[in-house]
């Protein structure tokens, strides 16, 4: 592509549009604006742009649209595919400042807001309602727009579904400035093509969400969580497709393995309630009722002993669950802090052949030499790999990562998996998810590409 | 080697609503568990009769109206031997000393004990101050703060004691009681196949009639010389500090700041 490079000018008309202090020139921009948490993809920004509302997001749009300067939306950074990396320079337009509730709407059970609310305010003040916005990614400092723009996932995706399951209605801004109004506060909608549904998950190549409106559900009243440790890594991915069968479908069924729950308590220093076992699995039940709820997870720890777990662990208070889930939520941390480098593969997988893929890949530690955890949702088949760098030298960690990513993207081809089930393509898995597209597919994202943003100025060089 | 384990059922949410026209808490509606205290109490006697060898046993003794039987329970599920219940309307009302003398005669009728376990205090009344005078009522000595146990023996235990000032490593002869800290071992979680396995368990009921001593002016509010003129909730206070200065000069204050607070060591 053939942008226009920035110049004083450009940046004094972005100044004119959302005042001096919104724009932070080239030069000024600090280290943390060049990539985001993960992928090794790093490109500085010719102009760090934050709007305040959806006009100026709209004037920006079309001045850069105008002057054919690459934009590229940004959220809170906490993306693990390079989706927010600026690759060829030009705008990053930062939504973090966005930060505004619009409104809770309780007869529809809807909350509207700006992007740049992060994911823990929404949860926050959704609670203090009584209401719940179910979408639980790991990352909980992420805003709002962009787990729109990558249709995160997270813990909870087992039973309630992910976040494109809870958006609405999006306000978007279209690479000319146009403003348009996807979806609504409507329950259902066949008319026409679901562009809402699109543009979730478009990791900003589409257009730019300048507004949401999500969909909320009651409380649930009661939630207990199960520890069950299995003697081995099979035997316990093995027990899923029965577990999720059994009783009322778990709220969660996450997969740890005894390596990453030192690792985690090391990152602690605080004990996990058990490390005795070679594996376990972790299921949240939640309900409208203890009843419904002791019905349910009663049914699940006897489906368990069944399939040859080594007992069933109760939690049921919150310092229980604290006690679990904190480590939980340090695993990803925790890896990293046991090395030098690692990236990621993100791979879905049906979940009958779950137990298949997380066994290859830990046969390929021995096979590539590279130490390999994993953690994942193991109730909706979404496994995290991660390859760690250790001691490698810089040449061989770059051979031995796309080698082993070669082998685990191939084998989940041959899985009838997806690339990626939660973080998104971004620039880090385009190559992969281009291997894993047939021609007519990869022609039809083009082109829907090259109708929303004729001049590809939106987010070069992601996703197709 | 005979250990006991002292534990309480308190309302499970940490959200405590207090009545303060009558001083109590409010426990209607309130789903209720064990003291998470107790929870360390208990792990940490698990850990004292695994080091002391397979004759060894754990008993959990509780205070309280017939529900308290499930907090009982789940100590079986968490691996304690045996438990008893003190109920008895009598015993109701009472306040730490009547507490601590009530539970010593629950002591004295299932024991004797070589080692009693409490934790540090409860999440309702927060007196922390039942385990310190049950020992008295028991006439054995005890230590209090305990953050680890550090060596188990035939006819001692080596432990450590957080002092606000300093750590003291300890010797104490059996028999004796003590409290420990919240964190000295990472409790376990209740387990399904114990349960299965206890389900059937038979629990010892105590009331003022089973006691060695009979006099019900021991007991409950007769016994109780302890007057709450008023009960409230602590007020919550925010506090924001402001560092001035270069950055140097903000991180040595910051740093100052911490060790002050003991957030630092």
């Amino acid at each position: 592509m053939n942008f226009e490079k920035m110049r004083e000018s450009d940046l004094e008309a972005l100044r004119a549009i959302c005042g001096e202090a919104r724009v932070t020139p080239r030069d000024e921009i600090g280290e943390d604006f060049c990539h985001d948490e993960l992928g090794g993809a790093y490109s500085r920004p010719d102009a760090r742009v934050c709007p305040l509302s959806t006009a100026e997001i709209s004037a920006v749009m079309r001045y850069a649209f105008e002057r054919n300067i690459p934009v590229t939306v940004r959220g809170g950074g906490t993306g693990l595919v390079g989706g927010a990396v600026p690759l060829e320079g030009g705008i990053l337009l930062d939504t973090s400042m966005m930060t505004n509730i619009l409104e809770l709407d309780e007869r529809n059970m809807t909350l509207t807001l700006e992007p740049g609310v992060l994911l823990m305010d929404v949860a926050k003040y959704v609670e203090e309602h009584g209401l719940f916005y179910p979408p639980d990614p790991g990352e909980k400092t992420a805003t709002i727009g962009g787990n729109i723009s990558t249709n995160a996932g997270g813990m909870r995706a087992v039973k309630y579904g992910v976040t494109r399951d809870y958006v609405r209605g999006l306000e978007v801004v279209m690479p000319n400035g146009d403003v348009v109004q996807l979806g609504g506060k409507v329950v259902k909608n066949s008319s026409g093509y679901a562009l809402k549904d699109l543009v979730v998950g478009s990791e900003g190549t589409l257009c730019v969400i300048a507004k949401a409106i999500l969909r909320l559900v009651p409380m649930p009243k009661a939630k207990i969580s199960l520890l069950v440790p299995f003697p081995g890594v099979e035997a316990a991915i093995r027990a899923i497709p029965d577990v999720i069968k059994a009783s009322s479908v778990p709220t969660a069924v996450e997969f740890m393995e005894r390596e990453v729950i030192l690792a985690a308590e090391r990152f602690q220093a605080r004990k996990f309630p058990d490390n005795s076992a070679d594996a376990y699995l972790l299921l949240t039940f939640d309900g409208a009722s203890r009843q419904e709820v002791d019905l349910a997870w009663e049914t699940a720890a006897k489906t368990c002993l069944g399939a040859g777990a080594l007992d069933v662990f109760i939690s049921d208070t919150q310092e229980r669950n604290e006690s679990i889930w904190s480590a939980r939520g340090a695993f990803l941390e925790a890896i990293k802090a046991s090395t030098t480098e690692m990236d990621e593969c993100d791979v879905v997988v049906p979940r009958s052949n779950f137990a298949e893929f997380v066994l290859y890949s830990h046969r390929l530690q021995e096979k590539h030499g590279v130490r390999i955890q994993s953690f994942g949702h193991a109730g909706d088949g979404n496994i995290h790999i991660y390859v760690l760098r250790d001691s490698l030298g810089d040449e061989q960690w770059r051979k031995t990562l796309s080698a082993v990513f070669e082998d685990l993207y191939a084998k989940a081809r041959q899985l009838r998996g997806q690339v990626s089930g939660e973080h998104g393509i971004g620039c880090a898995k385009r190559p992969y998810l281009a291997e894993s597209l047939p021609p007519t597919l990869r022609a039809v994202m083009r082109g829907i590409k090259s109708v929303f943003d004729p001049k590809g100025i939106l987010n070069p060089g992601k996703v197709v | 080697m005979r250990i006991l384990v002292c534990i309480k059922q308190v309302p499970g949410t940490t959200q405590v609503e207090i009545d303060e026209k009558t001083g109590t808490l409010r426990r209607d509606g309130v789903a209720a568990k064990m003291n998470p205290f107790d929870l360390y109490a208990l792990e940490t006697a698990m850990r004292v009769k695994a080091a002391a060898g397979p004759d060894s046993e754990v008993t959990v003794l509780t205070m309280g109206p017939p529900q308290c039987e499930q907090v009982v329970r789940e100590a079986f599920m968490m691996g304690a031997d045996k438990g008893a219940i003190l109920s008895d309307r009598a015993f109701g009302g009472a306040d730490v000393l009547a507490t601590s003398y009530t539970l010593s005669q629950g002591a004295r009728k299932t024991g004797p004990y070589d080692l009693v376990v409490c934790g540090k205090q409860t999440t309702d009344g927060d007196t922390a101050q039942v385990g310190a005078e049950l020992a008295e009522w028991l006439g054995i000595p005890h230590v209090t703060n305990v953050k680890s146990v550090d060596d188990v023996a035939a006819d001692h235990i080596d432990l450590t004691v957080d002092l606000p000032d300093c750590e003291v490593a300890q010797r104490i002869p059996f028999p004796f009681l003590m409290t420990v800290e919240k964190g000295i071992f990472e409790p376990r979680l209740p387990s399904y196949k114990l349960r299965c396995a206890t389900e059937g368990r038979e629990i010892l009921w105590l009331a003022l009639a089973d006691m060695p001593d009979k006099d019900p002016r021991h007991y409950g509010l007769n016994g109780s010389p302890t007057q709450v003129k008023r009960i409230f909730p602590p007020e919550l206070r925010v506090e924001r500090i402001a560092l001035g200065g270069d950055d140097k000069k903000k991180a040595a204050a910051l740093a100052d700041l911490l060790e002050e607070r003991k957030f630092l060591r």
